[in-house]
């Protein structure tokens, strides 16, 4: 095991989260891919502690802000799920889109 | 042993993630990005954060069961009866994150990478602790306001009819405007 290996699979997560988000029509979908993204940052920020810097605590607070930033993501992109479907009936990024002109 | 975990966990972290996007039933779409999430908190573990990745594993189990409810609800297509394709700009995306992995990689494999400066301390966990709450303050503060403004930003976006929509915008009125009679304010 080398950090090399570690951030490999978390650039791996990152991008198949990555293209979670970009093709996903639904929302909730959408943010399972964001969820993945964010996974493969903790990976790193795991891996970037015990390979680099394990005396200090750094990596170990990013960790807790990845983890943070996760359930923010989630919360707040039910809230606007809900409100959304409540104002439109939509839950489609595609059907969601009258700011695009 | 733990290269045999580690490949194990790493391979079944990105390919149940991947599966997350195949799968037709969002209940198992939901499962599967559950156990790529769970395998990220065991190489967490593995990595010598024990309470981070206790965390992470309690934290994305319980997420999880929240939003295979979610998905149940908005989506037109829960049970994963009929095959279906939600996508859109496939092959756009593929070349986008096709590309961006490359760049990742190079990143990775051609960084001048420093070398592993100190040691560990026998309990991570303590200094975590002592971080957040001494030098780290300032982050530890942030993230308490952020979930803080998370809290009233959800129950704002989820309320169907707030005071203001009841009483008027200076909560002044007599009568509380309600479709239905009745209940507290009548």
């Amino acid at each position: 095991m080398t950090l090399e290996l570690f951030l490999l699979s978390a650039a791996a997560l990152f991008c198949v989260g990555l293209f979670g988000a970009l093709t996903q029509q639904s929302i909730v979908m959408l943010m399972m891919g964001l969820e993945l993204m964010l996974g493969g940052v903790i990976l790193a920020a795991a891996a970037a502690w015990h390979y680099i810097a394990p005396a200090t605590a750094d990596g170990q607070v990013l960790i807790v802000l990845a983890v943070t930033a996760m359930a923010l993501e989630m919360a707040i992109g039910f809230a606007v799920v809900t409100a959304l479907f409540r104002a439109r009936e939509v839950d489609m990024t595609d059907m969601a889109a009258e700011l695009k002109e | 042993m733990d290269v045999a975990v580690f490949w194990v966990l790493a391979v079944l972290a990105v390919v149940s993630g991947a599966m997350v996007f195949r799968f037709d039933s969002m209940a198992r779409a939901t499962f599967s990005l559950l156990t790529s999430l769970l395998c990220v908190g065991g190489l967490v573990v593995l990595l010598g954060l024990d309470y981070l990745g206790i965390v992470i594993v309690l934290m994305m189990t319980i997420e999880m069961a929240i939003m295979a409810v979610f998905m149940v609800m908005y989506m037109m297509n829960p049970a994963g009866l009929m095959p279906m394709t939600m996508m859109h700009n496939k092959r756009g995306a593929a070349v986008v994150c096709g590309l961006v992995f490359l760049l990742l990689a190079a990143g990775i494999l051609f960084a001048p990478w420093p070398a592993r400066r100190g040691k560990s301390s026998a309990d991570p966990t303590m200094e975590l602790g002592m971080s957040l709450m001494g030098p780290q303050m300032l982050t530890m503060m942030t993230l308490g306001m952020a979930l803080f403004a998370t809290i009233v930003a959800t129950v704002v976006l989820a309320t169907r009819r707030g005071r203001y929509d009841r009483l008027g915008d200076d909560l002044r009125a007599r009568r509380a405007d309600d479709p239905v009679r009745g209940g507290v304010g009548r």
